[in-house]
């Protein structure tokens, strides 16, 4: 059952965080050319293939125990950042994520961007794209080897997080427009659900909680979670309705 | 200030930013809460957490829309 969800948490989470970076690296390539902004993606992929490398082993090194409380613990407050800004989104009290007007944005940026070369690359192309490949892909790789290494499961993980990215990709290199169509706030709302859930299953269960029904309860965490969270939306809107209804008055 | 002390400060800020975020009292309570289910060291107390975990979300969404509301 957790290996399902192992396997759906790290799709999601890095399908999301790869159509924000596609995002970025396409409105840099389109606008100030793709050579260096290939460059920038190549190098932020080395790095990041590195850290993995080297954090991947050192974390099944660590007591079991120890590792649940830490991951649990680092996982909770990463999934409950997601979960906040979602709630924030659905409820209107923060701008909905929106890639097309992101891209706008990034397409602005490049053209007005200084022009200074280096090493015979475009020095803005490549700081940004490697920035956005480097920030994001430490998000994805966080999740995965934390997710996976806690299971004792990195392999399905790993599948599940290059599954997402080969999807983007292919979608990024078929279309080459942002990802407009993919419903990130959903996704980020789902996997902050996801994550915060198994963060508090592990966490719990590293200082030596004895959850009933053992794995099962996790479903318990995530609905429970799901049905708080829907209620601080429902909240929230008709908080936020009124609060707009006061300053047109 | 010179550069490496400079180097140091944003990359703590940026995992400062990466893990605890916009509101570091979520952190703290899990913190806290781990803490003490770790000195209570009993096994029946599951539904602390979770209590907790709902309890800050709704917290930290508060101050939230309180600032923006300000």
């Amino acid at each position: 059952m957790s290996g399902v969800f192992l396997v759906f948490a790290s799709f999601l989470a890095s399908a999301v965080e790869g159509v924000e970076a596609l995002t970025i690296v396409l409105a840099v390539g389109v606008t100030r050319g793709w050579r260096s902004t290939l460059v920038g993606v190549g190098i932020a992929l080395v790095i990041l293939a590195g850290v993995t490398a080297i954090l991947g082993p050192t974390l099944t090194l660590i007591p079991i125990d120890a590792l649940r409380v830490v991951v649990g613990a680092l996982l909770l407050t990463f999934g409950l950042q997601w979960l906040r800004k979602a709630i924030l989104r659905a409820s209107g009290y923060k701008d909905i994520h929106d890639e097309a007007a992101i891209f706008e944005r990034e397409i602005a940026a490049a053209q007005t961007g200084s022009e200074i070369i280096r090493g015979g690359l475009d020095w803005y192309a490549f700081t940004l794209s490697f920035k956005g490949v480097l920030l994001e892909g430490l998000e994805v790789i966080f999740i995965v080897l934390t997710f996976g290494a806690t299971a004792h499961q990195v392999g399905l993980a790993a599948v599940g997080a290059a599954a997402a990215i080969l999807l983007v990709v292919a979608t990024g290199i078929a279309v080459r427009q942002p990802l407009t169509r993919v419903p990130e706030n959903v996704l980020k709302y789902v996997v902050g659900l996801l994550l915060s859930s198994f963060g508090t299953f592990w966490a719990a269960e590293g200082v030596g909680v004895s959850w009933p029904g053992s794995d099962v309860s996790i479903l318990g965490i995530l609905a429970v979670l799901t049905a708080a969270s829907y209620g601080y939306v429902l909240l929230l809107r008709r908080q936020r309705a009124a609060q707009l209804l006061r300053r047109a008055a | 200030m010179n550069r490496a002390l400079q180097y140091l400060i944003r990359f703590g800020k940026f995992w400062y930013d990466f893990v605890i975020g916009d509101d570091w009292m979520i952190a703290a309570a899990i913190a806290l809460t781990l803490v003490v289910l770790a000195l209570l060291g009993h096994a029946a107390l599951w539904w602390l957490l979770p209590l907790v975990v709902i309890l800050a979300l709704g917290v930290s969404l508060a101050r939230a829309t309180r600032q923006s509301q300000e």
